[in-house]
This record gives structure tokens, C-alpha cells and sequence, in this order.
């Protein structure tokens, strides 16, 4: 069925989370955005870096933070071979659980060295800091072996630090499904290809894998028109970042002449006010050599000039 | 008082890339199909549907809701979903049995690891504020934890590779297992480490895959016309330990111990347990208290196949499998979720007369 395999195209997600802090992570920020390093003290009088902002046993906020040493001991490590974006390095290093000097609980890091074999559990190693600490964990670069980074001394405290900015990008291979693929396959050649359900034999445009109604594999494969019906449709007038078409516009649901399912496009060649149910459309596609196995062939649909069609006609597919 | 409930139905499939969406369907329709031929049953018979996943995994948002797809939901069915492995959704809906509101569910896992890259997207699973911004990837975590035990004299490596060739070596002639073969401890110990102390061999492969299970209640109304053997749930229960890797010792499991002590794990025979790796099965074993009487992961295990959000349930599912074939009669099987077995659920189940 899927002879020329699925479509793949890169995937790429970013955004950066801004999050506050309560109390106990506003303290520990604001001592690293000045070089300190605080522990919470847990009800049994235990240290723990971070500080977690509730008692594991008694479940009470965490309110007392004791400044720790920024050289400590490794109580356990791993190779990281192959560094993966985002990582304090991009050179192999080693994550390891570091106990600082008067804290009781390690801590998660990064230990710069060449090989594994220049760590070693017990090893003592010092914080090397950011040039310009912001209050967050990654103001604290790196560690090293202890004698190969200079003491460092805390500046004095500043503005609490109330929330950091934690940026996440993710990539990724993204796949169409089969069906999807011979949809975006039928585009580039200028045609709409839906699937028909066996059972319940709607029309589906683009093809879903599985009719949703009976859940079953829609395998008969079915070119539809690239005009039809606005069902339904609402007319945007909120601005927003990224927006490419001057508002007010109109995003419509299309049902095409021969689908059961209506789909999402945009409506232009109209006044907003003038777009109706029932109002039939036409697809106005780009040039042909703009187009690509993508739904954006088509830029736009806009009105054909007919009658509008009779309710009775599409009211089952609203 | 708790009511009776049997695992009816089991279907999976696990491969090294899906070539296909992120929302699976294309997996879930044949392994639904297959379900209604084991039990006899339609989607009618069943009262809840509860599924398993996470967009982080593929990138692809609300990839559950489309996943619904494959049920074919009108009319309207009840539905739920967990961001976590579908043994969780199996005990949610478990639950709900228990509560009377519904007499039958069919759980549903899936994911498309191979769409990312896992052990990075898994650091998004850390701390928010402290962890991931660091991108701790999930093979270090685990190699860290491996190291504490190494060290600590809690296990050795060559304990490590005897569960790895034991693994390799029961998948042989499992279809769904993806690294598999005859291999001895040698053979394991022979290979250069990759994330010190760890070898390729000790993490679980990066697997594609989807699985579903239908549970029912014995008073249920389509009970009678069901065909196919029964696999009795005796005890279902989980565990959470604190996020934090720091506060905890990584080099046993208490949550593992916790939930096996509530499930009861007296008599069993064989048990599944979900160690994506290899320490991590040591961890297990000593945690629930299992002898060397018991067989252990004989479908090879998550060494051998790992597709994430199903690697639990299929571990569930294994050992109905050898329930309904008559090789159990009392088994256990185990999943976990979260860095180095942060929360761990134990279910045991048996075969009767």
C-alpha cells in the first residue's frame, strides 16, 4: 500500500518557559546569581541541594536554607559519551551526584573532564561559575577537579531572584501516516484524495487511517472536487504573532463535492460580513511550480458564483 | 471487598521504527481487530476505554485524542488517559471497575520513541527548575544509579550481564523482540562500556510499538460468551517515590518493595519485571523478595523490546500469556515509569480452574 513509503519532514518545538519560583526556589536562585550555594534543612536536620520545597516526611515547607561549600565530593557518576544539545558540555563529560561541603545530599552536575578515566567516585571537585550568574542552575557551569578551579568568594545579595526562563527545543522526524502521504503525494500533482469507509462508506478528506465512526482501516482510495460548501466558518479578528493574513478573515469548514467530512481552509475574494453557510467555493491554487506535497498548494478558497447550496444538503455534515 | 476481575485479551506490536504516524493508529486498528477475535467480543461488550501516551515523545500534540480514532467512537464511548505507561491506564481502569460504574475496559498503549531522541526528550520527565535544564539524559541517570549499586557492592557488572545474556537469550524466539539472540555473560562482558558503567547492552533498545488488554469483571453480561482463558488479577497495586534523585537511595527500590508487600507476592512462579536496565531488574528482584525459583522475564523482557508507555502493559500482557497457556499459575509482573524506578506498580494474577 505504501510503496513509496511515508512522507518525513524535521519537526522542530521551542519555547521558553518562564516560571516562577515559590519561596524556598526563589532563596536558592538568588545565592547562585551571587556565587552562594544554599541547602534546605530537612526536618531530621539533613541538608539537601537543591532544597526540595517540602519535607519528604513531615511534608512542611522547606523555610531554613544554610549556605554549603561550592567544593564537595563525587558520590556516584556516568560517562556521558555522546553529549546531546542542551548538555553543560558538547565534549564527552560526566553527569555525577556531588555531596558538597556541609550538605548531606548530593546534587546533579556536570564534571568536566577528559576521559573516564580522570573521575572517580570520592574525587573532590569545585564549581567553576558563570561569568555573569543569572539565578539559575546552570549559572553553576560545570565542576572540575578541585585544584584545577580558583576559590571563589560570594558576592553580596542582590534582588531576589523570583522565576528563570527554561528554554526547551526538541527535534524531531516527524512521519504522515500512509494515507496522509498519498494525500500530500495527490497535492503535488494538483488533486485531493479522501478514503472511503467500508462500513459506514463517508467520505474522508484527508484520509485518517481509521474511520472514526466505526474504527476500521479506510482503504478505498477516492478523488474528490477542489470545490464545495462552506458548512460553518468564524471570522477572526484577534491579531496574533506569526498572523500572515490582515484581519478581519474568515477560516471556514469545506465540505468538497463527493467528502462526507468537512475540512479547515480559508476563505478570501469575499467581505468577511458577506460569508454565509451554504456559500460554494472554489479552490484558487498557487502556480504549479510552487507547489510541493503540501496542503498550501492551494492558497485560498473563494466564492464559484453559484447559488448557495440548499441546507438539506449538507445539514448531516455540520 | 474487592470484585473480580480477569485479563480476557492481549495484543501488541513492538519494532525498532514505525514508519508511520506518532498517533499509532495504524498500530491500534490491527491490535484492536485482534482483540475482538480473541474474546469474542465487540466494542459494545466494553464499558471504558483508558489509554497511555505522551506527546513529548513524537512532538505530536494531543496525539491521544486522535488515537481515539482507532476505537471508533460514536456512539460516544468513556474514555481516559494517563501521561504515563499504559500499565497505569490498566490501573485506572481497574479502579473503575472496582467502583461499579462500568463491568469491562480495554486499555490501550503507544508511542513512537524513534521520532526524537529518547534519552533527551526523557530529561523534560526531571525536576523543571534544577534537573532538566541541564538536559540530564535518561541513560546517565540510570548510569548513575548503576554505579551507586556497582560500587556500593549492592551487585557486580558480571550479575548485570547475566541478566543481559539470560534476556538476549529468552527473546530469541519471541517475533516482537527487537535485540535478541543466543549470548552468554562473556559475550556481554566482551563489549566495550558506552555510558560508563554501562554497555549498550544494559539499556533497553529505543522502540517503537503499541499494545492493548481488555479486563473484565466476572459479573459482567458479555462474561459468558467470552472465549479464550482467564488470567485472575489477585493484587494491583503502586507506588511513588519523591522526585528528587538526591533524596532518595537509587540502590534499592522502596516503592518496588511497598507495592509488591499490598499485592501480595507469596507463590508466584514467574514475573515479568520492567527494567528498561539491566541493574534495574537486580533493584527489582531484590525489592519484591523473588528466589531464584522464580522464572523471570521470559519474553526477554524491556532489555529486548522497550517501546515507552507499553513496555509495562506488555509485561502484564506476558505474563497472562503464560497463565492462559498453563505455565503459570501464580505470576507477578511489574512496570515502572519516571527516572531510575522513581514510581513502580506490581500486579499478580493467577489461573483457576
Amino acid at each position: 500500500m505504501t510503496e513509496l513509503g511515508t512522507l518525513h519532514a524535521p519537526l522542530n518545538v521551542e519555547f521558553d518557559y518562564t516560571r516562577s519560583l515559590g519561596p524556598t526556589l526563589s532563596g536558592f536562585m538568588s545565592g547562585l546569581k551571587r556565587r552562594q550555594v544554599l541547602g534546605g534543612v530537612l526536618s531530621d536536620g539533613t541538608v539537601a541541594v537543591p532544597p526540595p520545597e517540602y519535607d519528604a516526611t513531615t511534608f512542611a515547607p522547606i523555610t531554613e536554607l544554610r549556605p554549603v561549600a561550592d567544593v564537595g565530593m563525587i558520590r556516584s557518576w556516568a560517562w556521558v559519551p555522546e553529549p546531546v544539545p542542551g548538555q553543560p558540555l558538547d565534549t564527552p563529560f560526566a553527569f555525577a551526584q556531588i555531596v558538597l561541603d556541609g550538605a548531606d545530599k548530593p546534587l546533579l552536575h556536570a564534571v568536566a573532564v577528559a576521559s573516564a578515566a580522570d573521575i572517580q567516585t570520592g574525587m573532590r571537585v569545585r564549581a567553576v561559575w558563570a561569568d555573569e550568574p543569572v539565578g539559575a542552575i546552570t549559572d553553576i557551569r560545570w565542576f572540575v577537579p578541585e585544584g584545577d578551579a580558583p576559590a571563589t568568594t560570594p558576592g553580596p545579595e542582590g534582588d531576589a531572584v523570583e522565576g528563570i526562563i527554561a528554554p526547551v527545543k526538541l527535534s524531531y522526524d516527524y512521519a504522515a501516516s500512509p494515507e496522509e502521504s498519498k494525500f500530500f503525494r495527490g497535492l503535488a500533482d494538483g488533486k485531493l484524495i479522501g478514503q472511503r469507509c467500508p462500513v459506514c462508506e463517508k467520505v474522508y478528506v484527508p484520509p485518517r487511517g481509521a474511520c472514526p465512526v466505526d474504527g476500521v482501516p479506510t482503504t478505498d482510495e477516492v478523488e474528490v472536487a477542489d470545490h464545495g460548501t462552506v458548512t460553518t466558518f468564524c471570522i477572526v479578528n484577534v491579531p496574533f504573532t506569526g498572523q500572515q493574513i490582515p484581519i478581519p478573515y474568515v477560516s471556514a469548514y469545506v465540505l468538497l463535492d463527493g467528502a462526507d467530512i468537512a475540512f479547515l481552509h480559508l476563505i478570501l475574494g469575499i467581505e468577511a460580513a458577506d460569508v454565509r453557510m451554504g456559500l460554494r467555493v472554489k479552490a484558487v491554487w498557487k502556480p504549479r511550480d510552487e507547489w510541493g506535497t503540501t496542503i498550501a498548494n492551494i492558497s485560498h478558497f473563494e466564492p464559484t458564483g453559484e447559488p448557495d447550496a440548499d441546507y438539506e444538503t449538507y445539514k448531516v455534515h455540520l | 471487598m474487592t470484585r473480580d476481575v480477569a485479563i480476557v485479551g492481549f495484543s501488541q506490536r513492538q519494532m525498532k521504527e514505525f514508519d508511520g504516524s506518532p498517533t499509532c493508529v495504524e498500530l491500534l486498528v490491527p491490535i484492536f481487530q485482534e482483540l475482538w477475535e480473541q474474546t469474542g467480543w465487540t466494542k459494545t461488550d466494553i464499558g471504558f476505554w483508558c489509554s497511555g501516551s505522551s506527546d513529548y515523545l513524537a512532538g505530536r500534540a494531543f496525539s491521544f485524542v486522535s488515537a481515539v480514532d482507532a476505537i471508533g467512537a460514536l456512539p460516544p464511548v468513556m474514555e481516559s488517559h494517563v501521561e504515563m505507561d499504559a500499565a497505569w491506564a490498566l490501573y485506572e481502569a481497574w479502579v473503575k471497575i472496582q467502583t461499579g460504574l462500568v463491568d469491562s475496559a480495554l486499555v490501550y498503549g503507544f508511542g513512537k520513541s524513534s521520532a526524537g531522541e529518547l534519552r533527551r526528550v526523557l530529561s523534560m520527565q526531571m525536576d523543571p527548575y534544577t534537573v532538566t535544564p541541564l538536559w540530564a539524559d535518561a541513560v546517565s541517570v540510570a548510569a548513575i544509579q548503576a554505579r551507586a549499586g556497582i560500587e556500593g557492592g549492592v551487585f557486580d557488572e558480571a550479575q548485570m550481564a547475566d541478566v543481559v545474556a539470560r534476556s538476549m537469550s529468552d527473546a530469541a524466539t519471541n517475533d516482537s523482540a527487537i535485540r535478541k539472540g543466543a549470548t552468554t555473560t562473556g559475550d556481554v562482558l566482551a563489549q566495550p562500556l558506552y555510558a560508563d558503567p554501562l554497555r549498550r547492552w544494559d539499556c533497553a533498545p529505543v522502540s517503537d510499538g503499541a499494545a492493548a488488554m481488555i479486563i473484565t469483571a466476572a459479573d459482567a453480561p458479555g462474561f459468558a460468551k467470552l472465549k479464550g482463558s482467564k488470567a485472575w488479577i489477585t493484587g494491583f497495586e503502586h507506588r511513588i517515590e519523591p522526585g528528587a534523585l538526591g533524596s532518595r537511595d537509587l540502590t534499592v527500590s522502596e516503592s518496588t518493595r511497598s507495592a509488591g508487600a499490598a499485592a501480595g507476592v507469596d507463590g508466584i512462579d514467574l514475573a515479568e519485571l520492567h527494567a528498561p536496565f539491566s541493574h534495574q531488574e537486580l533493584i527489582l528482584k531484590e525489592a519484591l523478595g523473588i528466589g531464584d525459583d522464580v522464572r523471570i522475564n521470559p519474553s526477554g523482557g524491556a532489555l529486548t523490546a522497550n517501546p515507552m508507555f507499553t513496555a509495562g502493559l506488555n509485561r502484564i500482557g506476558e505474563a497472562a500469556r503464560e497463565v492462559w497457556a498453563g505455565n503459570s499459575q501464580r505470576a507477578l509482573a511489574h512496570a515502572t515509569s519516571g527516572p531510575a524506578l522513581q514510581q513502580n506498580l506490581v500486579l499478580t494474577m493467577e489461573a483457576r480452574a
